[in-house]
């Protein structure tokens, strides 16, 4: 598997680590438990189109935030994760 | 001596004559050629005989001359590099090659478990699942150790591999499998194109099928135009040709696995070479031309030794200058199989018979036939007359139902050709049929792979020619190289008609899997006992699961079940293709990950100092530590340590504590982002000053600890543990990028820039002034404890000074720059003589700890929360951080968990060990009590006992309570007490003094 980082280009896979998910956001603060408790737990088990974190450790260190495909694999978009899970008042 | 090559023709072949090789099989000695394989040098020499199969111990001999070989597996070579299961077929003849068969006793032409023929009737399908319904004392007694006795393949070596595997990356714009005429032909398009091209070959000649069939290409003989292509393929730079190499597997994003075989066809590497390389090959295009496998037609007694796939005998015959055979039968269902006719009678080997399913036969094949003499049978083989002698006798049932016999020592076999559709498969392509061909053809191939000529189904020299070259121009003009490819070799087709035929019926064992000795009757058997999905006969009959995945039977396996379960071939379909294509070693994949070279190693600033002091190293994660220093006359490393912690508590050590992690934090917002990531406060921690912290999770249990200090209004300095550095850093760059992107901050690794020294004990400041430069103030005002600032030592360096303290003694952390981290310690060693400055390790420092009563890593554990380290007083109510809201939950807060408290045994002469269980006093140990359990310990030179911490339940409630220690691992059983984890200086006089 390969990836292309946004920043440093087409990188084997040893160069990642996965983290997961990319689709929950991060709740304010003062959020309920039950809110945190979803954030921290509640995850899809997707066949198909996920998006999902990786950290290019390997390489410039960026998050990316990963557009793939669970059932071909194929990766249809790489961006830097910036402010992807970062809570968002008023969502 | 070497026997006489009995069965070696006169002439042909690419043999070189004039290297002869000696080589042993069985202990017999032989002789061979360099360019034989061992096969054909057992060939060469008459030998039919070459292995017992898995279950029934039936004699077998070759059946074919490539990768496919399901028989003719030996153990290669003797003691630490004996290989099992190694194919005679692909096994390239050396000197003083050693081989030997495998599965028998105590000789493989007199084998006693080939009694096991006579209790066939329970080896049948599924025998292994059903033996599970017998009682169970019979299996135990009985049925296991029998089956582990008598089935089997061969013996590992069971000594470690002295040799070394190598693993190495390649790129290249088109990846070509195979150098057969479609490869080749691949080859020449994509290189001229002007594409980086990487041709991978298994085998050691380049050519494929061009080696044993002869033909016409561009008007010129077909060794001609090889060597022709193969000169104009060396002269581009850019094309790599790898023989010896097999692709494997295919993964994603275009990357492939090739095994390339370097030195397997020499006795041992030469010195510092290795045996093997595992390349992974990463490619925009990939052009599958590995060819088609001819495959068996099951009739009674296939397995008879001397019967042989038409092709591999051909092979024999052409590249290898070998007859398998002096008077040889022919059993085909179609017009290729006719092609080894034509090489046999060229050789000037008899032909008995041509025995044709089809009901016609070319007319040029006809004259062919009554001009060699031979007569043309218009049936099927029914069975076979012979034994470990090979071939004596075919029985013939003709068309029409009237019988023949036909007296032969070979029957070559040609039940039509199935497309290699390994590669094409491994991303759950599911090949289609062709009924033309009566074969799977590729279908769904991985992206940017293609298949061409015989391994996709077009089997015709020309047409393999045409494909591959348009295959190969193509792959280029996609990687973006559109050069000039010039015009495909051209050859003729040649004809090919099959009429399918996959089984004959006829008494006596029709074997379709000859590796896991799988028969018709045992797939008829599946299927009555409803094991109807391929995947199910698959595992339950075993057809396709030995060492050869099946590659001669698996597609006459899926016809038979077809046909007993009344459906189409492609109804019943096949089952999913896997990785890898051929057995790669476990070697090749740890390549040279192993023994001392398994990780890489860390090694500290002071290491070979520490090194040159006879300091005892232990391995934390990738470093490699100075556990303690051994003085001469120290009996064992209790004294030792003993002596370290003495030193420091009475007078001054030091110890090299580089391999914390170390974050440089910038920027306007460093404070707020540490508040964030933090339980307790850090944006209101002063300049020059340094603070304990504590990280948790976001699910609330702690994460990691260390100190920071502010070094200036927009700038800290982070330290973590050393097993968490690099995960602290990708948690904090995750908090930083992904969710906190509004705060200006910046975060550096600077982990190996940092030389860390922990200097400790009354007379640190005696010995750090001989250090730092005298204009630094380190008094008490000057430098009080938890300050931290940057400071010049004695000759100009900046070093960053920590006031910190992990012993509990009066204590700095010195950090410079890492290289100046082995003059350091010289250094310290210098400047301490006078104070008795004795460098100490890990093993004092973990006693300093546990004395002090501070957590580490096994409290640290995973399942710990700040409250439950006594540490719940530094978790802000005043802000938001990482882990805030889950570490409130009701388990997380319950007033029973277990928390951090020391424990020392009654008997102070009792030594205390960790993981023991805590037990209250006066109950039986069970998992209904266990209240925790022992997390840490040391003998405390300063309380001279043996004492620990512990997770306790309600631990801090029970100080002073006696309870029971309960280690059932060792067997022991004693009293402890729960008392205060800080076992020394509880107000902390000694580290502010």
């Amino acid at each position: 598997m390969r990836i292309v980082c946004p920043f440093c280009g087409e990188r084997e896979l040893g160069e990642f680590t996965y983290l997961g998910d990319a689709k929950p956001v991060r709740p304010v603060a003062g959020a309920s438990e039950d809110e945190v408790f979803d954030y921290v737990y509640l995850r899809d088990n997707v066949a198909g189109a996920t998006s999902e974190y990786w950290y290019h450790g390997g390489g410039c260190r960026a998050w990316l935030k990963v557009a793939r495909n669970t059932l071909t694999h194929e990766i249809s978009s790489v961006e830097p994760a910036l402010g992807a899970g970062a809570a968002r008042v008023g969502a | 001596m070497a026997g006489a090559q009995t069965h070696r023709l006169d002439k042909g072949g690419l043999i070189d004559r004039s290297a002869s090789l000696n080589f042993r099989f069985d202990g017999k000695t032989f002789s061979g050629f360099q360019g034989d394989t061992l096969a054909s040098a057992l060939i060469a020499n008459g030998v039919k005989l070459v292995g017992r199969s898995f279950k029934y111990h039936r004699p077998r001999g070759i059946l074919t001359s490539g990768s496919e070989e399901p028989n003719a597996l030996v153990e290669l070579r003797t003691g630490a590099r004996r290989e099992p299961n190694t194919k005679a077929t692909t096994a390239e003849l050396y000197e003083g090659l050693e081989a030997a068969s495998q599965n028998r006793w105590p000789s493989l032409r007199h084998d006693v478990m080939s009694v096991n023929q006579l209790f066939a009737p329970i080896f049948v399908a599924g025998f292994y699942y059903k033996t599970f319904m017998w009682p169970a004392k019979f299996w135990e007694a009985i049925y296991e150790p029998a089956i582990r006795r008598a089935a089997g393949l061969g013996r590992a070596a069971g000594v470690a591999d002295p040799d070394h595997y190598d693993k190495a990356w390649a790129h290249c714009d088109v990846l070509i499998a195979g150098s057969g005429p479609a490869g080749l032909a691949a080859a020449l398009a994509a290189g001229r194109s002007g594409a980086r091209v990487i041709l991978c070959e298994e085998d050691f000649t380049l050519g494929g099928r061009l080696l044993s069939d002869g033909g016409t290409i561009d008007g010129l003989p077909v060794a001609e135009w090889l060597s022709r292509t193969l000169a104009e393929l060396a002269a581009m730079p850019d094309v790599r040709i790898m023989t010896r190499t097999t692709l494997f597997g295919v993964y994603d994003g275009g990357t492939y696995g090739a095994i390339e075989r370097v030195n397997d066809h020499l006795p041992s590497p030469p010195e510092h070479q290795v045996r093997q390389r595992l390349w992974r090959i990463v490619a925009r295009r990939c052009v599958v031309a590995a060819g088609a496998l001819e495959r068996p037609i099951v009739f009674a007694g296939n397995d008879t030794p001397g019967v042989m796939m038409a092709s591999a005998m051909r092979t024999y015959i052409a590249r290898y200058a070998a007859a398998p055979a002096k008077r040889i039968a022919l059993f085909t269902n179609n017009e290729d199989g006719w092609r080894t006719v034509e090489a046999a009678l060229g050789a000037g080997l008899q032909i008995a018979a041509v025995i044709d399913a089809r009901p016609d036969v070319s007319a040029a094949y006809r004259s062919l036939a009554s001009k060699g003499g031979f007569p043309v049978l218009h049936g099927s083989v029914s069975g076979v007359e012979g034994g470990k002698d090979g071939v004596r006798k075919i029985a013939v049932s003709l068309t029409g139902g009237a019988r023949a016999e036909v007296e032969a020592d070979g029957l070559a076999v040609s039940g039509g050709w199935n497309p290699a559709v390994g590669l094409t498969s491994y991303h759950r392509g599911r090949p289609k049929w062709r009924d033309d061909i009566a074969a799977f053809v590729p279908d769904g191939a991985p992206p940017g792979m293609v298949a061409a000529g015989a391994a996709n189904g077009d089997f015709g020299l020309g047409a393999c020619l045409s494909q591959g070259f348009a295959a190969g121009a193509a792959a280029a003009h996609d990687a973006g190289h559109n050069g000039k490819a010039g015009t495909a070799p051209v050859a003729d087709d040649e004809a090919f008609s099959l009429t399918p035929l996959w089984h004959v019926a006829g008494k006596g064992k029709a074997f379709v899997d000859y590796q896991h000795d799988v028969t018709a009757s045992d797939i008829e058997l599946a299927q009555r006992e409803g094991f109807e999905s391929v995947e199910h006969l698959k595992r339950y009959t075993t057809l396709g699961m030995a060492t050869d995945q099946g590659k001669t039977s698996n597609v006459a396996g899926l016809a038979i079940m077809a046909a007993v379960s009344g459906r189409s071939i492609p109804e019943t379909g096949t089952t999913i293709y896997r990785p890898p294509y051929v057995p790669v070693a476990i070697g090749a994949f740890a390549g040279h990950h192993r023994d001392e070279t398994f990780h890489a190693t860390r090694l500290t600033p002071s290491h070979h100092w520490a090194a040159e002091q006879g300091a005892v190293f232990v391995d934390t994660g990738l470093w490699k530590r100075a556990q303690w220093y051994p003085r001469a006359g120290e009996k064992d490393w209790l004294e030792s340590v003993t002596r370290e912690v003495k030193a420091v508590r009475g007078g001054v050590g030091f110890c090299d504590v580089s391999t914390l992690g170390k974050i440089d934090v910038h920027g306007r917002d460093a404070g707020a982002f540490l508040d964030r990531v933090y339980i307790n406060t850090f944006s209101n921690l002063a300049v020059g000053k340094a603070r304990y912290g504590l990280m948790l999770r976001e699910d609330g249990i702690v994460y990691d600890d260390g100190t920071t200090s502010r070094l200036a209004e927009d700038h800290y300095f982070l330290t973590t543990t050393t097993a968490k550095a690099g995960l602290v850093m990708q948690h904090l760059e995750f908090c930083r990028q992904v969710l906190f992107p509004e705060l200006d901050v910046q975060l550096t690794s600077v982990s190996d820039q940092w030389a860390q020294f922990s200097i400790a004990g009354p007379k640190t400041r005696d010995l750090l002034k001989e250090i730092v430069d005298p204009a630094e103030d380190l008094s008490n005002e000057g430098f009080p404890f938890m300050g931290a600032r940057e400071v010049a030592l004695r000759g100009g360096i900046k070093a960053r000074l920590f006031r910190i303290s992990f012993s509990g003694e009066m204590a700095f952390e010195i950090s410079v720059p890492a290289r100046f981290g082995d003059a350091m310690a010289r250094n310290l060693m210098l400047a301490g003589a006078p104070f008795g400055v004795t460098p100490y390790g890990t093993e004092a420092l973990g006693v300093m700890r546990v004395e002090k009563g501070h957590v580490a890593g096994p409290e640290l554990n995973g399942t710990t929360t700040a409250a439950d380290l006594g540490l719940g007083k530094m978790m802000s109510t005043k802000k938001d951080y990482i882990g805030r809201v889950m570490a409130g939950r009701e388990a997380l807060v319950a007033p029973d968990r277990q928390v951090v408290v020391g424990i020392k045994p009654t008997d102070k002469a009792r030594r205390l060990r960790s993981g023991a269980h805590i037990i209250p006093k006066g109950q039986i140990p069970g998992p209904g009590n266990d209240q925790g359990y022992v997390t840490s310990v040391c003998f405390s030179p300063t309380l001279d006992q043996w004492i620990g911490l512990g997770l306790v339940e309600r631990g801090r409630e029970r100080i002073g309570e006696v309870v029971h220690a309960h280690d059932p691992l060792r067997g022991e059983d004693y009293d402890v007490e729960l008392c205060n984890p800080v076992f020394y200086d509880p107000d902390g006089g000694r580290q502010r003094g």
